[in-house]
């Protein structure tokens, strides 16, 4: 078992058009690390500084990682990771 | 009281009640705040009417002046009742990609539409009205995603309600849209029981809605401040769909699908209560009713058609 990944449609030309793809790590940090290394320039869409993108969310379960500990937020095989672009509600 | 000097006056004292058949456990139990009992029948009026009689004790809203607002429909909705009420026109800026009720009400109420496309989702939104509001200085733009009167509102109102009728709160679940309802009633909450959990439910709509052309062009409201939350969950259609159903079938609520995404957190916060034995209140929002949602298929055949029809379409 891996990750299972749902990659925004902007940031699919990283991943070939792919929607979803399967990484894996202990952390997100690393899980992105997993990411970067099959899919190139994935990394420098969602973090700059050493910090999420400021316009990206991340969730691990449908939970937003900036409240379990951002890069640090732990993950396991067949958790869900969704990546989305900040948009506007209301 | 149940009488008014006019309908604006009966804005907000808004009912809470209890979800009987929907909570887990005589301890753990779930309180719906029906905001869909306001003069328009959404919790946005409650942050239209701040956000006007701010600026005009301000002096920036004059007689016979112009609103303009990017939304998806509830907040114009509201700022059309209050504007037409006191003689201001309105021009809002919506995505194409809303349900046609929101469209008819607001004409009805005598605003303008602008329509921004569809996959922009509300950013292009923002984007548009702040382009419009520079071409045209005159207009009046409030701008509920960066206007402090929208989250004082909640401040004043929607969370001291809360607490005067559940003291024993343990969490407040809403949904997350401009932050104004959990930034303001979450903040008030937060002071008055420090031990309070805030949880946000943000919808997840199709991926037309995420089309930007880059991150940058990503939109965080000026309002949110992450530390007035404890957590923060995103849920998708089928989920928001399931829950909406649910609160008619087993409590007899009829509201709007972004309800269905916030009682979805706000049973998720009672499951954890429950494995934890810990005994639990949790008060959550009823945004608006259904009827603005019927043409969208929502609320006809299975789950499965349901979420087909909602597939591209701004629902919350």
């Amino acid at each position: 078992m891996a990750i299972e990944v749902r990659i925004p449609t902007i940031l699919r030309t990283h991943t070939g058009g792919a929607k979803t793809v399967q990484g894996s790590g202990d952390t997100l940090g690393t899980l992105i690390d997993d990411l970067d290394a099959q899919h190139s320039g994935l990394k420098g869409r969602l973090v700059t500084e050493g910090a999420l993108h400021r316009f990206v969310n991340v969730y691990v379960n449908d939970e937003d990682v900036r409240f379990t500990g951002a890069l640090d937020t732990a993950v396991k095989d067949g958790d869900a990771v969704t990546i989305l672009p900040a948009v506007a509600g209301g | 009281m149940a009488r008014f000097d006019s309908l604006v006056d009966s804005l907000g004292g808004t009912p809470l009640v209890g979800l009987p058949r929907l909570s887990p456990s005589p301890e753990v139990r779930l309180w719906a705040k029906l905001e869909d009992r306001n003069p328009t029948g959404s919790i946005k009026d409650r942050a239209a009417l701040y956000m006007i009689e701010a600026a005009e004790k301000e002096g920036r809203l004059q007689p016979g002046a112009t609103l303009l607002e990017p939304t998806s429909g509830n907040t114009g909705i509201s700022l059309a009742m209050v504007a037409r009420q006191r003689g201001y026109q309105l021009i809002c800026v919506m995505p194409e990609n809303t349900s046609i009720e929101r469209r008819q009400l607001l004409e009805m109420y005598g605003a303008r539409i602008v329509f921004s496309p569809a996959a922009g989702g509300s950013n292009q939104a923002v984007a548009m009205a702040k382009a419009l509001l520079t071409q045209n200085p005159e207009l009046v733009m409030l701008y509920q995603y960066g206007n402090e009167a929208n989250a004082r509102a909640h401040y004043d109102g929607t969370g001291p309600e809360i607490l005067a009728d559940l003291p024993t709160i343990t969490h407040f679940v809403a949904g997350l849209g401009t932050t104004g309802t959990l930034m303001g009633a979450g903040r008030y909450l937060r002071e008055k029981v420090p031990s309070i959990q805030v949880v946000a439910a943000e919808p997840r709509y199709g991926e037309l809605v995420y089309g930007l052309r880059n991150i940058d062009e990503g939109f965080v409201p000026e309002l949110y401040d992450e530390t007035v939350l404890t957590t923060r969950f995103s849920v998708g259609p089928r989920e928001a769909l399931r829950r909406t159903r649910e609160l008619v079938e087993f409590e007899g609520i009829f509201a709007g699908i972004s309800t269905g995404a916030i009682l979805h957190a706000a049973l998720a916060m009672a499951d954890k209560a429950l494995a934890a034995g810990t005994p639990a209140d949790i008060a959550l929002v009823v945004c608006d009713g259904g009827w603005k949602y019927l043409s969208t298929g929502a609320y006809a055949g299975t789950l499965e058609e349901a979420e087909a029809a909602l597939e591209g379409q701004l629902w919350a």
